[in-house]
């Protein structure tokens, strides 16, 4: 009986130690020291929400960069890969089938190689990023779709220079370009 | 790989030996109750607790009461966290208006959270209120963690007092745990992960409209002090259902990093606590050794699967569930930690590895959960396994079996084998139920072998409490949530009642000074041996169905053959 009052006595109080007053004291933090990324580092341009730096969208339009294939078409509500396993044919024929895609939609040699982010679905279904060689494959495609001239089209390389995120402190991760922040800019070019 | 994939890996390596000292020193002294630097911070909420309870901490227990007082407060954690998401529609801090939970998916959580296992059959985004998510799954977090580091403390009494039948106060482990080692490690991981980008807000979700000009909603909430503690006390349980491959969860290269460095940290300064409390900081690295070399073992195979080329895609590198920021040595690395200790979060879709990687998740969890492994709970899966090693080595040279000048009798034996069995029953046993009836193949998302193998990762990882999953596997029905619930509850009290036992009785045991005859438990033959019964009696048991899983569809792989 005493063990039992005991039981429930300090569930009580790990409840609102762990359960709300750690949490309210790490919300104060963060809303505090970095209100932005507390909320979810969203981007706003013309008073409205375009969306989250972290999270990728789906730019299936043939003025911008595309993002990876996703298993939730960019939809957050619930994140999630594709699970395919490797010995799944229908994994194999998409594989497949996005190489064409890629290739035709970007006017591509048949026999360039497509870095693998472009072939496979991420993890989360949210994925931001490409790998460099992948936006330089598009350049053309976009620079032709928006008639852009010469300059403007080195205007186009520039910023997929400027885009791209180096290893985190030197160490962590790999080079990388965030397609949402890339095509922001491409939208800015005149 | 590239060498900064290299780097990565050696600076990892490097810091969970560096910090396994620092933070095992300072548990040691929390736990034996001395003075140490966070007490003039933290020490009042310890006497507060105590007070509250009406607790006298130098009460201490027998087993058989530490263990009813476990066994009653993981029941009432239970009880609150069910009917919380049974009834979370009528709570507060529910701006999605997200419905009650079925009571089949509320009671596999519930469970799932109270063993330290966290495996998720929902969607964290679309299922959870920040209330459940809070007052719930957060503190379960904590109180499953510090449970398991609790266990291995009575154990470690249990080694070195002698003739005595108390193994500690069970009320007094588990506040210390929690307030001096789980909360401030949690505060100040939380905090770095804010700055990186991990969401920390109250606010319904955000509707943005994308350049493309449609809708997308953005999940939010107070994720950054969930996701800490998920790491740490090797819970594994998502905010969001993509779990740490989320961006809002796990932002950037360097937060993966942290987040692999945090499941390794406690499991791995427990090794060396182990030893400072037995006398001797030598058997914590024997102890830490063979679990480093089945960690490397494991990782090297799993690299080279992940980075060889095979017939069905040839040499592209294998992106499948992995995110770009990640990379594949950033996937894979969180993978082999993740299975190893039985954390369970997840920053890639082990579904789409590489039968061979997926193989070794399987494997790491298969051995028990003792390569590292839960906090607490890695530990005292690696003591059932030493006194079978001391037990076997005794039989070969004709000695009586010894640990740390205990006598291994045959009870300690009785107790390590049941242990042991009981995970590799539940695990066989509900796969080949679930691999022969319609419920069970219904669920499955791939066919052939790996079909198979999402139900044999399924029970493994709900008997070794990891949490992680093929993810394909629909595991949100009644048949899979009560199965894996029940396994669940096996693999944990299964192993924690039988280990407290052999606290308890060794304990009452003398401890006999160590002579020329004693089998020596402190040096690398010992390690040899460890490790060997760690493979032969924990793994074999495992060969025919890792071999129908996915040892057989890396052979058909190879020769090109898909389902």
């Amino acid at each position: 009986m005493k063990t039992l009052i005991i039981s429930i006595k300090i569930f009580l109080f790990f409840t609102i130690l762990t359960g709300i007053l750690y949490p309210l004291f790490i919300t104060g933090i963060a809303q505090i020291a970095f209100p932005e990324k507390a909320n979810g580092s969203l981007i706003v341009t013309n008073n409205k929400v375009v969306g989250s730096e972290l999270i990728g969208q789906d730019f299936d339009s043939i003025i911008y960069f595309s993002s990876r294939p996703s298993a939730v078409a960019y939809n957050p509500l619930p994140s999630g890969g594709s699970n395919y396993g490797m010995t799944n044919a229908k994994l194999k024929e998409l594989v497949s089938e996005r190489k064409k895609q890629f290739i035709n939609y970007n006017q591509l040699d048949s026999i360039t190689v497509i870095p693998s982010e472009m072939l496979f679905a991420s993890g989360s279904g949210l994925d931001p990023h490409i790998s460099v060689q992948a936006a330089l494959l598009q350049v053309n495609r976009i620079a032709k779709a928006r008639n852009f001239n010469n300059n403007q089209k080195q205007k186009l390389l520039q910023s997929i220079k400027i885009n791209t995120e180096k290893p985190e402190y030197f160490l962590f991760g790999q080079e990388r370009v965030n397609v949402f922040l890339l095509n922001l800019e491409v939208d800015k070019i005149k | 790989m590239t060498t900064s994939d290299v780097i990565q890996i050696l600076i990892f390596i490097a810091l969970i030996i560096g910090l396994t000292p620092i933070l095992g020193n300072y548990m040691n002294k929390v736990f034996s109750g001395s003075k140490h630097f966070m007490l003039p911070v933290l020490g009042g909420l310890e006497k507060l607790c105590y007070k509250f309870i009406k607790v006298n901490l130098t009460e201490e227990t027998n087993w058989k009461k530490y263990a009813v007082g476990l066994l009653m407060f993981n029941f009432f954690g239970f009880v609150f966290l069910f009917m919380i998401q049974m009834f979370q529609a009528n709570l507060p801090l529910n701006p999605e208006k997200l419905p009650n939970i079925s009571w089949h998916s509320a009671f596999n959580t519930a469970v799932s959270f109270m063993t330290n296992t966290n495996w998720q059959g929902y969607a964290g985004e679309t299922t959870m209120s920040y209330f459940v998510q809070m007052l719930g799954l957060t503190v379960q977090n904590f109180v499953s963690a510090a449970t398991g580091i609790a266990v291995i403390l009575a154990v470690t009494r249990g080694i070195s007092r002698k003739s005595t039948d108390k193994i500690g106060n069970f009320w007094v482990d588990l506040s210390r745990s929690t307030i001096y080692v789980l909360l401030p490690l949690s505060i100040l991981l939380s905090i770095v992960f804010v700055g990186q980008g991990v969401v920390q807000n109250f606010k319904s979700y955000e509707t943005v409209h994308t350049l493309k000009g449609v809708e997308q909603v953005l999940p939010m909430g107070p994720a950054a002090s969930q996701v800490a503690i998920k790491q740490l006390g090797t819970n594994g349980g998502g905010f969001f259902n993509a779990n740490s491959a989320h961006p809002f969860e796990n932002p950037t290269p360097f937060t993966n990093f942290l987040q692999i460095l945090a499941i390794f940290l406690i499991p791995a300064a427990l090794t060396y606590t182990y030893g400072k409390m037995l006398g001797s900081v030598r058997q914590g690295w024997i102890i830490f050794s063979a679990m480093f070399i089945l960690f490397l073992a494991g990782l090297c195979i799993s690299l080279y699967s992940e980075y060889s080329g095979n017939p069905v895609f040839g040499n592209l590198s294998h992106m499948e569930g992995k995110e770009v920021r990640f990379g594949v040595a950033g996937s894979v690395l969180f993978s082999v930690v993740t299975t190893d200790a039985s954390c369970g979060a997840v920053n890639s879709m082990h579904d789409s590895f590489s039968p061979l990687a997926g193989m070794i998740s399987m494997i790491n969890m298969m051995l028990g959960e003792i390569i590292f492994g839960g906090v607490g709970a890695g530990l005292y899966g690696m003591v059932v396994f030493i006194i079978l090693t001391v037990f076997i080595a005794g039989l070969m040279v004709g000695r009586t079996p010894e640990y740390m000048g205990k006598k291994i009798g045959a009870f300690e034996v009785q107790m390590a084998i049941i242990a042991n069995l009981v995970t590799s029953f539940a695990i066989l046993v509900f796969t080949a139920w679930a691999s022969v009836s319609s419920y069970g193949l219904s669920s499955l998302n791939n066919a052939g072998p790996h079909g198979f193998s999402e139900i044999l990762y399924a029970f493994t990882s709900a008997a070794g409490n990891n949490g992680s999953a093929f993810a394909g596997l629909n595991a949100n029905t009644i048949f899979y949530n009560l199965s894996l619930g029940i396994v669940m509850l096996i693999g944990r009290f299964g192993v924690i009642i039988p280990v407290l036992a052999i606290a308890g009785s060794l304990a009452k045991k003398n401890i006999t000074p160590s002579s020329i005859g004693t089998f020596r438990t402190d040096n690398w033959l010992f390690i040899g041996l460890l490790i060997g019964v760690i493979l032969i009696v924990g793994g074999l048991t495992y060969f025919p169905a890792i071999s129908l899983g996915p040892v057989i569809e890396h052979l058909l792989m190879n020769r090109g053959i898909i389902f």
